[in-house]
């Protein structure tokens, strides 16, 4: 974006599509991303249990929301499950990845094997997983082994690490199949020049291919961040927040209060909060990283 | 307490802030009950077929004055159906809970009087039943299914085997506990992941130790209400049944949904279960073995040493309810006919009994016993119509704000992660 100083750019875009051709993509956005996005931060100021009259109501539910220790527990764990889920799967991928993009034999079976979650729906996980985990019924009878008749998702502690583990589980897949393409990107003339130097594969790794995975590092955590922000299916199905507001994140916390407390100005404080922290991170995340430039690691391209 | 029969489970793609908003613009569409045609919404599962055939019945005799029906499951109706009447799109048939929803509606001038109207119907419904769909003394609602009491189920191979009779009390119950775990067995199976059955143990205690008047004051928003001695004394003889192993020590993630609390019972792994009377219906389903050696024993819930309530009095779901929605007239004719004419007529009240379930009309003696589950129908039927008092499920009597509040705080109180104490407290704080 910053060359369009040079003369040729100019006269690509003088020459280019008109720019009217993203008009029905920005109608789109605009209608559905836009307008009800104000219409939750308006919506964050009223009154309204779905039935009656809305009625303007100020601060009122900013202060409720905020001073209510299930928010306040809320925002924690969803802090705390967004770090976590970000510190167990990125090194799970990342090295899952790497290791998918080789090209011994076998790996692509493998990776078909590895990629098998992407395939089901949460919906679907989270039924198979409370069945799996049910201590009377699940793999502890199939089994007969005491250390899986835990109380998995109704322990308050356990849940909270249970569903961590499903949710690694599900999306894990998915980033590695990130890092596999961005691996696979990486000029092998690269390697071949260490591997001549004498460099061993850790060496390779450490200093080739984490450099050159950097921009996919950024995407892949800016998503898994965002990502856990929003974590709400999975939890759903297989605690609905509970036991007690054990895994009660924002997500769930927002839909709880809107669709069974039917307190719509309160979910939509919590709307409103979930996509202030959204933007912010990932606008750090691309801050940080300096990838906001947006350059690419590949020569020709621009 | 506010899912019955029905599955819990339905597949939601995901609520972000987006879609929050998104959901709430777009509930437009078209206004059914046009043009004279009423239309009614049922849930599936439960007594599925008993609205299925008396609206067909209906329909065939009745060209010119046709009901179209839609039928949803649980969890997926609730929320369908808010977002219905608050757009004006609710069907003319408002399948509900009565309790907290039902007066939301009636403020909001959004059901009929049905005072006058369906007298007839009225007629063959018990009082005590009717009486949950009534607010300031007008008929607003109808029972239109079975009456739901909370029973305390057992499984007479266990008590058998330990040598036990059925606890008529409180201290029967304690005195029982070490007994059944000293014999390997789960005294009581518990689904306390699905939250509501954790409702039905201080429905009952509290109703034992303090009479009715204790929740009344709750549901009336009388200031510090919980401040009643009877809930924190029903809350800290819950605790103690919990310490002392009554449930066992995976209840947390026992569903009702997926029938894991029954499978306890019939499973020989649990003795007790305190729960709804629909469980009769799927333990037929589940277990048809366990049933047909007749080994599940039911019984009343055990009297408190020294409290105040009537020992008569029983908890549940009354029934679940038709309202008429305000709006086309020409499609309240039709609706109100039917429920003169169809509503807990003979046919309907046998569809009720044959699928197992306890009709909540009068008169039903001579079609319960001629059923095959003649002996439990009765049991339920009796207790229902004898009932000093019938306790609508805390959940639906409260408004959908304080129910929510009062499942999470009391599933804290279960896995002891809050006293009787800070209960009290949170719960005032939310009469507010």
């Amino acid at each position: 974006m910053s060359s369009v100083g040079s003369v040729e750019e100019r006269g690509r875009l003088s020459t280019g599509p008109s720019p009217w051709i993203a008009a029905p993509a920005l109608l789109f956005f605009g209608v559905f991303a836009l307008v009800p996005l104000i219409g939750v931060f308006v919506l964050s100021f009223m009154s309204w249990d779905g039935l009656g009259g809305l009625s303007f109501v100020g601060l009122d539910n900013w202060k409720a929301m905020l001073s209510n220790d299930v928010t306040q527990h809320g925002i924690l764990l969803t802090l705390g499950m967004t770090l976590l889920c970000w510190l167990i799967q990125t090194p799970i991928s990342l090295l899952l990845g790497v290791f998918m993009a080789g090209n011994e034999r076998y790996r692509n079976v493998q990776a078909i094997l590895y990629f098998l979650p992407l395939l089901f729906s949460a919906t679907a996980v989270g039924i198979a997983f409370n069945a799996l985990l049910d201590p009377n019924f699940g793999m502890s009878r199939a089994f007969g082994l005491d250390l899986l008749s835990q109380d998995f998702l109704g322990n308050p502690t356990l849940a909270f690490y249970t569903v961590m583990f499903v949710i690694a589980w599900c999306f894990v897949p998915f980033h590695s199949l990130l890092y596999q393409g961005a691996a696979r990107q990486i000029p092998v003339s690269i390697n071949e020049a260490a591997m001549i130097d004498g460099a061993n594969r850790w060496q390779t790794f450490w200093r080739i291919t984490l450099p050159q995975l950097r921009n996919t590092i950024v995407t892949s955590s800016t998503l898994m961040i965002v990502g856990s922000l929003t974590y709400f299916d999975l939890i759903f199905v297989m605690t609905a927040g509970g036991p007690g507001n054990a895994t009660r994140v924002l997500a769930l916390d927002m839909y709880l209060t809107g669709f069974r407390s039917y307190n719509m100005g309160g979910a939509a404080v919590l709307g409103v909060l979930l996509v202030v922290v959204g933007l912010t991170i990932s606008y750090l995340l691309n801050k940080l990283s300096g990838s906001s430039k947006m350059e690419s690691t590949m020569e020709g391209a621009n | 307490m506010s899912t019955l029969m029905m599955s819990r489970r339905h597949a939601l793609g995901g609520v972000f802030a987006l879609g929050l908003a998104a959901t709430l613009a777009a509930c437009g569409g078209s206004r059914p009950g046009a043009g004279g045609r009423a239309n009614a919404w049922a849930l599936t599962g439960g007594p599925e077929q008993t609205f299925r055939d008396s609206f067909d019945r209906w329909n065939a005799a009745h060209a010119d004055q046709q009901i179209a029906t839609e039928y949803f499951a649980n969890d997926a109706y609730k929320e369908k159906i808010r977002t219905a009447v608050g757009a004006g799109n609710a069907p003319t048939l408002l399948y509900n809970w009565a309790g907290g929803t039902l007066l939301d509606y009636v403020n909001n001038g959004q059901v009929i009087d049905l005072t006058e109207v369906t007298a007839a119907a009225q007629d063959r419904i018990i009082p005590s039943i009717l009486e949950v769909g009534k607010v300031d003394g007008k008929v607003y609602a109808l029972p239109n299914n079975n009456a739901q009491p909370v029973l305390l189920y057992y499984s007479k191979p266990v008590f058998e085997k330990v040598g036990a009779t059925v606890p008529t009390t409180w201290d029967e119950v304690m005195a029982l506990i070490p007994v059944l775990k000293e014999a390997g067995y789960i005294p009581f199976a518990e689904a306390g992941a699905s939250q509501w059955p954790y409702l039905m143990w201080i429905q009952y205690l509290t109703d034992r130790i303090g009479g009715p008047e204790a929740f009344n004051a709750v549901v009336a928003g009388e200031a510090g209400a919980w401040s009643h001695p009877a809930f924190a004394e029903a809350l800290t003889k819950i605790q103690d049944m919990v310490k002392a192993g009554g449930l066992g020590d995976s209840y947390g993630s026992v569903d009702a949904d997926s029938g894991a609390d029954i499978a306890l019972i019939h499973t020989g792994r649990a003795a007790m279960l305190l729960q709804g009377s629909w469980v009769y219906a799927n333990f037929l389903k589940d277990a048809p073995d366990f049933m047909a050696a007749d080994s599940l024993g039911y019984a009343t819930f055990p009297a408190v040493t020294g409290g105040a309530g009537d020992a008569s009095n029983i908890t549940g779901n009354p029934a679940n309810y038709w309202s008429v929605s305000a709006g086309d007239e020409a499609a309240q004719k039709i609706v109100i006919a039917y429920l003169n004419e169809e509503l807990h007529n003979d046919s309907y009240v046998k569809a009720l009994v044959d699928g197992g379930t306890i009709p909540p009309s009068r008169d039903a003696e001579a079609v319960i016993r001629a059923s095959e589950h003649a002996d439990y129908l009765s049991f339920g039927y009796d207790l229902v119509k004898n009932a000093g008092n019938f306790q609508m499920s805390w959940d639906q009597a409260l408004p959908s704000a304080q129910a929510q509040e009062l499942l999470t705080n009391l599933s804290q109180v279960f896995l002891l992660q809050q006293t009787p104490e800070e209960f009290v407290q949170k719960m005032n704080a939310a009469l507010a």
